[in-house]
């Protein structure tokens, strides 16, 4: 089975010369779901952006059987949908329907498909009473699932979420969690948030300074580079 | 928020509500015209273009009161101009500036608070009007909330660190104080636009913002324009 997304030797700079991916490998199943974890500036965001092209580095990456190029790029990113940490930089349309809608209008689709396609995607993440809300009147948890029907309502067959459990309280991650569980796509979660990632994830990557620094069953994973929140010993707070 | 109050307004349900927005924008053009040409009579034709502009308040069942305070927002503009012609001897014109200036307000304000602004923006694109400078006027809207938020954030900040406005008043702390404040805003606010960009462009933008525009001019809509217009055209003949 070929890989739905297939990374090799990634290296990526920043226009102020941090060096942010060096040489980065990553391959992802269809239907697959998996955790990139590693600390702050480790590279996984800068990673995930490669992946519809919205940061273009050295190397290979294939999503969905295609090259990312130029010339792709509006097919990957109808393939590859992002749901980013900030979902108010993702809502930006005066009404939650509109926002939806946007992605579908942008792919030439025709207003009036768009609107029935937008109600279907919020319907889908139980939204479909939002329809005419300002997006600025909703809740974080509520935000966040309008961010994700705008992207389901594109059919996309690779979901990335950048954080997808800030801002959320443990409800709201619990009912996300849920959610994710139910989606068929393939999926890749930035997260620092190792429980969320035990509840969703089947396989964590761990990333550190740019590298793949190791890569299996998520608890494996958390136990080796010790990535979750335990109390600090007494002596140890001294 | 001021702007919070007034998109609630919008959201009404009356007759007034319910119109095209073409329709009362066409309204408010000949509105302002009858205002800006009246010259003879002002005082007549002023008090009866205040009624209807009250009137139209109560029938989208807006709070009258409220509205003429909110119009206020731009006498101390007029005033300063209307101050000018009082020294040089000629009070009457300063008053007939202010009194115009308000009244375009109050119709103004009217106008959007009974348009919610996604119909607004197609209404004016369907007049005419430059859809840039309308694609910047509705992001400016919906990210008004965010920046507030953030300024509101920065401002508990310092005062949790014992900012007082009163213990800065009159030093040039004060100054060194705002322009800090303003310069992390504009860079939080640089950095967001960066990353509303790329969640637009990661859905597919490419430079033209498509809208569902759903706007439909019934019968109704052309009987309002053409009664409210021949009123207002006979107002400007008393």
């Amino acid at each position: 089975m070929n890989p739905l997304v297939d990374v090799r030797g990634l290296e990526y700079t920043y226009e102020d010369g941090s060096h942010a991916l060096r040489g980065v490998d990553f391959q992802l199943d269809p239907g697959e779901t998996v955790a990139l974890l590693g600390p702050n500036g480790s590279g996984k965001t800068t990673f995930v952006l490669h992946l519809n092209g919205l940061l273009k580095g050295e190397g290979q990456v294939r999503v969905c059987g295609l090259e990312v190029t130029t010339g792709n790029l509006a097919v990957i990113r109808r393939k590859v949908g992002l749901v980013f940490q900030d979902s108010d930089n993702q809502l930006f349309m005066p009404t939650v329907l509109e926002d939806v809608a946007f992605g579908l209008l942008n792919l030439g689709i025709s207003p009036e498909q768009a609107a029935v396609r937008a109600q279907s995607a919020l319907e889908n993440v139980g939204m479909a009473l939002a329809a005419q809300r300002a997006p600025y009147h909703l809740s974080a948890g509520e935000k966040k699932r309008v961010a994700l029907a705008g992207v389901l309502a594109m059919d996309p067959e690779l979901l990335v979420f950048d954080e997808p459990t800030t801002f959320l309280d443990p409800p709201g991650q619990r009912a996300l969690a849920a959610l994710l569980t139910q989606l068929p796509q393939a999926k890749i979660l930035v997260t620092h948030d190792a429980n969320f990632a035990l509840a969703v994830c089947s396989r964590a990557v761990f990333f550190q300074e740019g590298r793949v620094a190791g890569a299996g069953p998520v608890e494996e994973v958390i136990s080796q580079f010790e990535w979750s929140f335990r109390s600090p010993a007494p002596s140890a707070v001294r | 928020m001021h702007h919070a109050v007034v998109e609630r307004w919008s959201r009404g349900t009356s007759a007034l509500h319910r119109r095209d927005p073409r329709a009362k924008i066409a309204v408010l053009l000949v509105y302002l015209i009858v205002l800006a040409t009246a010259h003879r009579n002002f005082a007549l034709i002023g008090v009866v273009l205040l009624l209807l502009v009250l009137a139209g308040f109560l029938v989208a069942r807006l709070p009258v009161s409220r509205a003429l305070a909110r119009a206020a927002v731009v006498l101390p503009f007029s005033l300063a101009f209307a101050a000018a012609l009082w020294l040089v001897g000629d009070p009457y014109r300063g008053l007939t500036l202010v009194t115009k200036a308000w009244l375009s307000a109050l119709a103004v304000l009217l106008v959007i608070a009974t348009t919610p602004l996604p119909l607004l923006v197609h209404g004016l694109e369907s007049a005419g009007a430059p859809r840039f400078l309308l694609t910047i006027a509705q992001f400016l809207y919906r990210y008004l909330f965010v920046i507030a938020e953030e300024t509101a954030h920065i401002t508990k900040a310092a005062a949790s660190r014992g900012a007082t406005m009163r213990g800065l008043l009159g030093r040039r702390a004060r100054f060194r104080a705002a322009a800090g404040a303003l310069g992390v805003l504009f860079a939080r606010s640089y950095g967001r636009a960066e990353d509303v960009h790329r969640a637009m462009l990661s859905r597919g933008f490419s430079g033209k913002l498509e809208t569902l525009g759903t706007l439909r001019f019934r019968t109704a809509d052309a009987g309002f324009l053409a009664v409210t217009s021949a009123l207002l055209v006979g107002v400007r003949a008393l």
